[in-house]
């Protein structure tokens, strides 16, 4: 059950990946939206799948009466959607303002941090 | 000894730190005169090491132990014998006088507070390494030492000169310490001990275990760089930067002899041994020249004391370096002598240095008028440094000439080096005491009077001990110098004393011979000075020197790596990680065995596939999008699939959470884009499509393939049985992921909201601040304007 599932998982992670080795900051953050949903995925897949029945208790008993999915890999997803979202939307904003304050979309032209002509540290003490 | 006063005496270890955190506060409250207050902390201190000296001279020992981490069998635990207790007495009795010395040195200084701190801190750090019998509790109180040092030598850290001495003392003795950390810890593998007293009960261990070169050469590493010998030799002058109490305190009296002091500890374990008497008489008789034939070339007092200080630590060396009983004996009293008068002057040089304004012997004269106190002092300590009785000063040099005599077949080159280092110690001695005082009177730079009570109090009680310890040599032998000596050998000494030589042999000979020689060179000394100076001009290049070539080569070293590594290139640490991320997840399938067996084709039912198909549509669909709107919505197309996925799988609420976000991103997106005007087009070239592809399907199959041999796996269902079993019988819920989400993993959820407020303030933050135009701007434009002109 879990096998094609894998395999269209490796497909998120690398087109995520590819996504991401792009020098463009726009296709870079498509790149991440796709990584947030492959590790989704992931840890959803790998606390196994069962078909339709949520984990949910019927009203009238006090434990589920037949096998439901995996309740823990659905909180766990849940928590991880929501922070993501918000870092991607932080992500976005980060990347527009950057574009506005530099004038550029290339990566390789953001170099305030570490700009190309850096200075020889000192030699004093 | 009862155990009571032993707990005592861990207090009076650790008083000192105590006294570091009061003492701001009371120099703040009271200014100088706090000083009078805090000195009664090392004076109790040393009252309670005195209490020791019936015990330690009855030939008994005292071990004081606490667990520190027992887990490892690391003990807090201190050890007291004749050694630890006389150089924990001079750590405290000088201390005593130093912080007085200090209150009138920095009288009205803004920190002086903060120097009696790091005062105090220093004296704790000393105790600890003089007493201490683990190890590693050594190694701490040693590291502490040089630590404290480098903060007293850069006390002064706005003048260059200031910190680079105390970069240069702390890089010295730093790599000294971990030399001998690494000793320590092979000491600790080969023997299995880690305390000091069971080490010395049996002493041959280490010398037959094939280890010992490798031990000797760390423990020296250690102590010939806190010992400033030669070659290390020149950070030691560098730090007289530091205010004086400093000099007369750690870099003459205490922390500079905590080498000294772990060759004399370690001598029963490593010493007598050929290799031991042919490297440290060859080192210390090497800086015992050298030392005192630099400090002849100075003009400065403090220069001129420190580098005697140098030869006085090469001395020692080469006397424990005989291994040969008569020698050590003189080395312990020798060692007491020079912290009487080493101490005394150093603080004579400050007081001079603080009332005539100068410490440039040229430029004094004919003050013994004006300071007859300090003069005086001054006298007794450099008589004493001089060898001449009837100071203790004398029958150190007695002692160590009858040692010297009969050490073997170095006995002539040892006397040889010992009486020409002897004699040009007379002549400092002479220069620091005679030239300030004597002589006409020389106009200084302020007008020179006496000093306080503060400031003469230290030299005249230090000289005077000197007398005294002298006066009453048979005493001091065997209180003091027969504990000390028989922590050496390792077995009791009988120490027998006397101010007035038993009978005219050899020793009182050379003694004589050292005086003439002395005298003779004193009345050249100008001459003297000329020709080592031209000499040194002539060599031109000192270790000091060479010092700084080393750092300066490892910053540019550093600089080379630092560009090599990190290029500033975003997109080649993207490329460093992934490759990682790629090899981290192939390697260990292919090679630890990790393949999955070869699955079966999944029985899913026909809108199963289509949902995966659409997937993957959509993920093709953003990889080849060539507008924005087409990757906006094929963007969606994968987030809305992975929702339905949810949803058919037994997750409505992720379902939902999923349409719900995934709405908002692409809202988001498409605002943003549209702003932009970017297209998303791929830019990269042939060659480097390839890489990225080659990079990111590795990765990707590597994922797929430890997935999947994952999840052939049996399962362990425990968790989820325990949150299924629970979520309605204890937390009260039907919906299973809810009640995990708010109520067993409730904090979990609470760091979650924390994050997402966080992230929203951050937004709001970047969208509010504006900078017209942006300082990164003009600053650019700044430089374009400055190469145009």
């Amino acid at each position: 059950m879990e096998a094609g599932f894998s395999v269209l998982i490796g497909v998120f992670f690398s087109v995520a990946i590819y996504l991401m080795l792009s020098r463009q900051i726009v296709r870079m953050l498509l790149g991440i939206a796709i990584l947030g949903n492959a590790v989704n995925l992931l840890i959803f897949t790998a606390g196994r799948l069962t078909r339709e029945v949520p984990p949910v208790i019927p009203p009238e008993v006090y434990t589920p009466v037949e096998a439901t999915a995996n309740p823990l890999p659905q909180a766990l997803v849940l928590t991880a959607i929501v922070i993501s979202f918000s870092f991607f939307a932080y992500l976005l904003v980060l990347a527009f303002r950057a574009y506005q304050e530099l004038g550029t979309d290339n990566i390789d032209e953001m170099r305030v941090a570490e700009p190309e002509d850096e200075q020889a540290p000192s030699q004093g003490y | 000894m009862t155990a009571g006063s032993f707990d005592v005496t861990i207090i009076a270890i650790m008083a000192p730190f105590a006294a570091a955190a009061v003492a701001p506060f009371a120099t703040r409250l009271l200014g100088a005169n706090a000083a009078w207050l805090l000195a009664l902390i090392p004076a109790a201190i040393f009252a309670h090491f005195a209490g020791y000296i019936p015990l330690i001279s009855q030939g008994e020992t005292a071990t004081i132990s606490r667990e520190w981490v027992p887990s490892y069998g690391v003990n807090f635990s201190f050890y007291i014998d004749g050694l630890s207790m006389l150089f924990a007495m001079l750590i405290s009795g000088i201390g005593t006088l130093i912080i007085l010395y200090a209150g009138g040195y920095l009288k009205g200084h803004p920190q002086q507070g903060r120097f009696f701190s790091f005062l105090f801190l220093f004296m704790g750090a000393m105790l600890g390494v003089v007493t201490g019998n683990n190890l590693l509790t050594l190694f701490i109180f040693w590291e502490l030492t040089s630590v404290t040092s480098f903060l007293l030598i850069g006390f002064d850290h706005l003048r260059t000169a200031s910190r680079r001495a105390a970069t240069q003392a702390l890089v010295v003795t730093g790599s000294g310490g971990l030399a001998l950390l690494a000793g320590f810890l092979l000491i600790m593998g080969v023997t299995g001990e880690m305390e000091m007293s069971e080490l010395l009960s049996q002493p041959d261990v280490i010398k037959n275990s094939g280890y010992y070169l490798p031990i000797f050469l760390l423990i020296l590493g250690g102590a010939f760089t806190k010992s400033a010998q030669f070659p290390f030799h020149f950070w030691l002058p560098n730090a007289m930067e530091a205010p004086t109490p400093v000099s007369a305190f750690l870099h003459s009296a205490t922390m500079v002899k905590a080498g000294v002091y772990l060759l004399m500890r370690m001598h029963p374990l490593l010493g007598d041994t050929v290799l031991w008497t042919t490297i440290l008489p060859l080192f210390g008789g090497a800086t015992l020249i050298v030392g005192t034939l630099l400090a002849v070339r100075q003009t400065d007092l403090k220069l001129m004391l420190a580098y005697t200080t140098v030869a006085s630590l090469g001395l020692l060396v080469m006397l424990v370096g005989t291994s040969w009983e008569k020698a050590l004996e003189g080395a312990v009293l020798y060692l007491v002598a020079h912290s009487l008068f080493k101490g005394a002057l150093f603080m004579v040089a400050g007081t001079v240095d603080h009332e005539a304004g100068t410490r440039d012997v040229t430029k004094l004269g004919g003050l013994r008028g004006a300071m007859p106190i300090t003069f005086a002092a001054a006298c007794l300590a450099s008589l004493s440094m001089a060898g001449l009785p009837p100071f203790i000063g004398f029958i150190a040099k007695e002692i160590l000439y009858e040692g010297t005599l009969g050490a073997g077949g170095l006995a002539l080159a040892v006397t040889a080096t010992a009486v020409v280092g002897n004699a040009l110690m007379l002549v400092i001695a002479a220069a620091v005491a005679l030239k300030p005082f004597i002589g006409a009177k020389v106009e200084t730079p302020k007008h020179a009077h006496e000093g306080p009570v503060l400031l003469f109090a230290g030299p005249v009680v230090l000289s005077l001990t000197g007398l005294a310890a002298a006066l009453f040599a048979h005493s001091t032998g065997e209180a003091f110098i027969g504990p000390m000596l028989s922590s050496l050998t390792g077995q009791a000494a009988n120490v027998d004393l006397h101010l007035i030589p038993a009978h005219f042999g050899m020793p009182l000979l050379l003694s004589v011979v050292t005086v003439a020689l002395g005298i003779f060179l004193y009345l050249n000394l100008d001459r003297l000075r000329a020709t080592m100076a031209s000499l040194l001009e002539t060599i031109g290049w000192g270790p000091d020197k060479g010092f700084d070539q080393f750092i300066s080569a490892l910053v540019t070293f550093s600089a080379k790596i630092t560009g090599m590594v990190q290029t500033g290139k975003m997109h080649t640490y993207m490329l460093v990680i992934f490759a990682i991320v790629a090899g981290a997840v192939l390697i260990p399938t292919f090679t630890m065995n990790g393949l999955p067996n070869w699955p079966e084709v999944p029985d899913y039912r026909f809108y199963e596939w289509g949902i995966l198909g659409i997937a993957i549509l959509g993920l093709i669909a953003v990889l080849v999008a060539k507008t924005r709107l087409t990757a906006i919505v094929s963007l969606g197309i994968q987030g809305f699939s992975v929702a339905v996925i949810f949803m058919f799988f037994g997750a409505p609420d992720l379902s939902f959470t999923q349409f719900m976000v995934e709405t908002l991103s692409v809202v988001i997106l498409a605002l943003v884009m549209t702003r932009l005007k970017l297209s998303p087009r791929d830019h990269r070239t042939k060659p480097a499509k390839v890489v990225s592809g080659v990079i990111s399907l590795g990765a990707g199959a590597g994922i797929a393939l430890t997935l999947m041999a994952i999840t052939q796996r049996p399962f362990n269902t425990s968790l989820a049985d325990f949150f299924t079993a629970y979520s309605r019988t204890i937390a009260h819920g039907r919906n299973i992921v809810n009640v995990i989400i708010v109520d067993f993993r409730g904090f979990d959820t609470l760091g979650e909201i924390a994050v997402v407020v966080l992230t929203g303030l951050c937004v709001l933050a970047l969208i509010r601040v504006r900078t017209t135009p942006s300082a990164f701007e003009i600053e650019r434009s700044e430089d374009k304007e400055g190469a145009k002109g």
